[in-house]
């Protein structure tokens, strides 16, 4: 979209030192959150926004740096939370396999329904989404395995590895940590590998990506397939960490949110989708005594975001921060001609 | 959260320092309303209910006794992570002692798992899954108002007495509406009738009309609508519009509720059989409450779910009066141990596996020409005794119920 | 009594017209989605919360100034339609030349607050609206027993949808329209103010989707929801018969409304999945949609 392709464009080449040294220091600051955030925060809310952080991550995978803009992500984070649960609560199995076959499954849902749609782009795309992950809505309410309204609960989070018992709370919390700061190194090293460089050059103009040889179906089922990996992972562990997976990870307003989470964070940004997370999460909780009017509240900043903040928070942040940088080289270049 | 009501805990706590002389050790009691306050079942609960939380610490004198009550509220969303997150939080960090309300099953069974791991009590008025006193029951759990058992047990077994013997039934294509079904099978087939056909309706759906005509084909006594929600109000509105009671069949809704009703208007629901737990025109006792409630809340009438709040927070202060103490086992103990007994669901008990026991009363709508006034719409065409109107407490699987 | 695929024929032929009413339904709102997408090249993610808003206009002018369906019928289609010429001018016309995602973006923001505004107003159990007096009781059509109200629906829905095909396709203001939609610049040069053309395109699609929600008030419940619901089958409706195609959109409709009503009567439970069913089938085999030109 064009917004991000502004944001990429000036990323590039000259400013890569400064680029790279700038990611350095998000993780730095992520750390230092997961580090100091349960001494102020509820840890359980924390974990809440990380594993909607990871699900955001992963669908800013596909729209922020494939370009394409999915309205269905929840089928994939409703299918990891489900399998996952079922695989904990019935079958005994341990938090690490149960969240691996969650995982599996989300991957396994991708490329059947990426397969689908990646056939059309853009708009077509969107709604094609939206309506695969509405199918699967419908066939989690009906299969009785998924408990249907009630959904699946007491799913016990088990002893990590037979040894970590992962029902204190810091202990899970310590646990969900280390998965979210490896994923997101991941998701980085997706980003800035040739892979990613590709990525953006089909995004931005993909009949010359086409010209230099590379076969963009393949690339975009790749990006497709990746972002729902991540999103199944996140799904997975909001079932181990709530305990419970219900119809509301498939609902299709779940596949609203992470867009919203995105779009206000800053999409195509690393750290944008985490900070949009950490903003709607913490709306939605501290938001609840006026209930019904978050929905409200949500479709506003959807606006106020697409008419007059298409940069997102993080993304705005970092044209600042590019612009300040500019303007001091461009003082010290004055200088040094003076 | 909850803010607007630190006002009335200000105003409480205020009244106790002035009104209170000789009073002994004061008990500070937090209460939290968690519902759906934006979603389907707002209207059901919402804030009504929170409404009638204050008025039962209002006519208990509370402060008076030494009681102190804040009542906080928050939406779900009907959310089981946004509930289960809300309900650790109050547990954990605010002092919540006892909640409140819950609709939505999913929801209900997560706090339930919550606040027996914290050990607090949870009065459910919102949820009517039979599990949640059944194979899912925890000590800390009251199941106050309905569940889905004893509206089947009310609306099919007086169906059956008199005369709805052949049933055909709609049902919701997901376990909640299956188990709806099976629950009203069995007690259609005890009672002497039969179920000649059934058929399944994807979930959630807006047209009904083939569903409809295919149970008019049937011929059945009785159409049971074995679903909730925006769903039983689209199926009622076209089987007024395809004329199934004007062609001599019985429309009978398994989980219908006033507010239901309310939505669809007489002319459309009229006929229509229903059970529930309380109605604000069954006695001088409930009429004068539900006046002094709709006085509050903006003319509405009291839905069963926000009469059951009422009583249930009552009976829980009751408790905690007779003790001078908050502790949730000896309070669980001593609810469980004393009869209920108020003004909106009359004399009762409340059984060890949660479920409470009180009259439950079989409802036919109104047509719009018996109909008096806004909100009169019931006609009380049979009361189910408390012993008859639940689920055998051996039946249910509760692992609380031994031998 | 005869019977095709072990099904009685009257009870087939029961299924396949209450089955063309719901596509009447469809078709009418894939319509004005198809319209609005041709000329803006936006989806117009708050259809569903115009449709809504038409019935709920509807239920206003009953409650509030004591005007029955007829008037609805013709008041409500206008009213939300200015309403929507006003969202076109004041917010869809600042995302011009932008990726036409965002338009998804913000008519789904949009459709989130009207709906989140009626549930705090309206509650969420719904509003009782009857069936016209004229139009009440049913017919006897001897295979089957037809409401005259959904009779009167299929009507209607059908010479809406001729009529907007015949004046897009035949007329000269559809000429107009349809040369707006291929080259924007071009058109203006001519002299016509294409702006102007948009916000009445805009206007004309929303009021067709408060038709059809003013149609379904008596039928369906009125609720803030109502329109959340249809508008994800609406969208396949829309991506089975091809994006901006005025014909496919109607084809489409009333076609899928036929699927749907025999599944309900051979496999109920797959009744509310058959369409993803069919619009995955469409893609795999032809990815530009039935009626659609491929990009």
């Amino acid at each position: 979209m064009s917004a991000t392709a502004e944001s990429n464009a000036a990323t590039k080449p000259p400013v890569k030192a400064t680029a790279a040294a700038s990611r350095l220091w998000g993780f730095g600051v992520v750390a230092l959150l997961i580090i100091l955030g349960p001494v102020v925060v509820y840890p359980v809310l924390l974990m809440k926004v990380m594993c909607f952080a990871l699900f955001a991550a992963g669908f800013n995978l596909l729209l922020g740096f494939g370009g394409l803009l999915s309205f269905g992500h929840a089928a994939y984070f409703g299918i990891g939370s489900y399998v996952s649960a079922y695989a904990a609560k019935a079958w005994g199995w341990p938090p690490e396999a149960a969240v691996t076959a969650g995982t599996a499954a989300g991957a396994l849902l991708g490329v059947i329904f990426g397969v689908v749609a990646i056939r059309r782009q853009g708009i077509y795309f969107a709604m094609i989404t939206l309506a695969l992950a509405q199918l699967i809505y419908f066939v989690c309410l009906q299969v009785p395995f998924t408990g249907g309204e009630d959904g699946l609960q007491s799913v016990p989070r088990g002893k990590l590895l037979g040894l970590v018992d992962l029902s204190n709370d810091l202990t899970l919390y310590g646990v969900v940590s280390v998965v979210f700061f490896l994923t997101l190194l991941l998701v980085s090293r997706i980003v800035h590998s040739p892979f990613g460089h590709v990525l953006r050059a089909i995004r931005d103009n993909e009949a010359r990506a086409i010209s230099l040889g590379y076969k963009t179906v393949w690339y975009r089922l790749a990006v497709f397939v990746l972002s729902t990996v991540v999103c199944a992972l996140a799904g997975a562990m909001k079932a181990i960490v709530f305990q419970l997976a219900s119809l509301t990870d498939v609902h299709w307003t779940t596949s609203g949110e992470v867009v919203l989470m995105t779009l206000v964070g800053g999409m195509g940004t690393l750290f944008g989708p985490l900070v949009g997370a950490a903003v709607v999460v913490a709306a939605e909780f501290y938001l609840a005594s006026i209930g019904s009017w978050v929905q409200v509240i949500e479709g506003g900043i959807f606006v106020a975001c697409v008419l007059g903040f298409r940069a997102g928070i993080v993304g705005t942040l970092a044209d600042f921060g590019r612009r300040s940088i500019a303007a001091r080289q461009g003082a010290s270049a004055r200088a040094a001609v003076n | 959260m909850g803010v607007a009501n630190r006002v009335a805990a200000l105003a409480l706590a205020l009244a106790a320092f002035t009104g209170g002389p000789g009073q002994a050790a004061d008990v500070k009691i937090k209460v939290g309303v968690l519902n759906d306050r934006s979603g389907i079942y707002a209207d059901l609960g919402g804030e009504g209910s929170v409404e009638a939380a204050r008025m039962a610490v209002e006519d208990f004198k509370a402060a008076d006794k030494g009681i102190m009550v804040d009542i906080v509220s928050a939406d779900h969303q009907n959310k089981p992570d946004i509930g289960a997150n809300i309900a650790r939080q109050w547990y954990d960090q605010d002092g919540v002692d006892v909640i409140l309300d819950v609709p939505t099953s999913s929801v209900a069974l997560a706090v339930s798992q919550i606040t027996r791991e914290k050990n607090k009590v949870f009065i459910d008025s919102g949820a009517g899954a039979a599990d949640i006193t059944g194979k899912q029951c925890s000590p800390n759990t009251i199941l106050w108002t309905y569940d889905t058992y004893a509206l089947a047990k009310g609306t099919a077994g007086a169906m059956v007495k008199n005369g709805g013997k052949s049933w055909f039934f709609l049902t919701a294509d997901y376990v909640f509406g299956h188990s709806l079904q099976k629950d009203a099978a069995a007690i259609v087939t005890a009672a002497g009738g039969t179920v000649v056909d059934s058929v399944n309706v994807p979930f959630p759906a807006t047209d009904f009309s083939s569903f409809l005509l295919q149970a008019q084909a049937s011929h059945a006594d009785v159409v049971g609508l074995a679903n909730a929600g925006g769903d039983t109000v689209n199926a009622i509105k076209q089987a007024s519009e395809f004329g199934l009671t004007q062609g001599g069949q019985k429309l009978a809704g398994l989980l219908v509720f006033i507010s239901d009703v309310n939505a669809l208007g007489l002319e459309a629901a009229q006929g229509l059989n229903l059970t529930e737990a309380f109605y604000w025109d069954l006695n001088d006792g409930t009429r004068e409450w539900s006046k002094r409630f709709a006085a509050r809340h903006g003319g509405k009438m009291p839905t069963m779910v926000q009469a059951g709040v009422y009583a249930g927070l009552l009976h829980y202060l009751k408790a905690v009066d007779a003790l001078k103490s908050k502790d949730a086992a000896a309070v669980l103990a001593k609810m469980k141990a004393t009869p209920t007994d108020d003004p909106l669901f009359g004399r009762g008990s409340i059984r060890v596996d949660g479920r409470t026991l009180h009259d439950m009363y079989l409802f036919q709508v109104k047509t719009p020409s018996e109909s008096k006034g806004p909100w009169d719409y019931y006609k009380l065409i049979q009361t189910v005794p408390a012993a008859d109107a639940f689920r055998p407490l051996g039946e249910g699987g509760c692992p609380l119920v031994k031998g | 009594m005869h019977s095709i695929f072990g099904i009685p024929t009257p009870a087939l032929f029961g299924q396949l017209l209450l089955g063309l009413i719901n596509g009447a339904f469809y078709a009418m709102l894939s319509l004005g989605l198809a319209v609005i997408f041709g000329l803006l090249n936006v989806v117009n993610f708050s259809h569903g919360a115009f449709y809504m808003l038409g019935a709920f206009t509807g239920w206003l002018l009953l409650a509030g100034l004591g005007l029955g369906y007829w008037w609805a019928l013709l008041l409500s289609p206008l009213i939300v339609g200015v309403l929507g010429m006003a969202v076109e001018r004041l917010l869809l016309a600042r995302l011009k030349g932008l990726d036409p995602l965002y338009g998804l973006l913000l008519t789904f923001g949009l459709a989130l607050i009207i709906q989140g505004v009626f549930r705090n107003i309206f509650g969420v159990s719904g509003l009782p609206y009857g069936v016209p007096s004229q139009l009440a009781g049913a017919r006897n059509l001897g295979f089957m027993i037809l409401p005259n109200y959904r009779g009167w629906v299929i009507g209607l829905s059908l010479l809406v949808c001729l009529a907007t095909w015949l004046g897009i396709e035949k007329t000269r203001l559809g000429a107009t329209l349809r040369a707006a939609t291929e080259n924007a610049t071009l058109t203006e040069a001519f002299g016509i103010n294409v702006p102007r053309l948009v916000t009445l395109t805009y206007g004309f699609g929303t009021a067709l989707a408060a038709l059809a929600g003013v149609l379904a008030a008596p039928i369906y419940s009125v609720n803030p929801n109502m329109g959340a619901d249809l508008i994800i089958t609406v969208f396949v409706v829309v991506v089975i018969g091809g994006m901006g195609s005025i014909l496919g959109s109607i084809v489409t409709g009333f076609g899928l409304g036929l699927a749907e009503g025999l599944t309900r009567l051979v496999y109920p439970a797959g009744s509310a999945t058959v369409v993803f069913v069919i619009m995955i089938v469409v893609l795999l085999v032809k990815p530009a949609g039935l009626f659609g030109r491929s990009t």
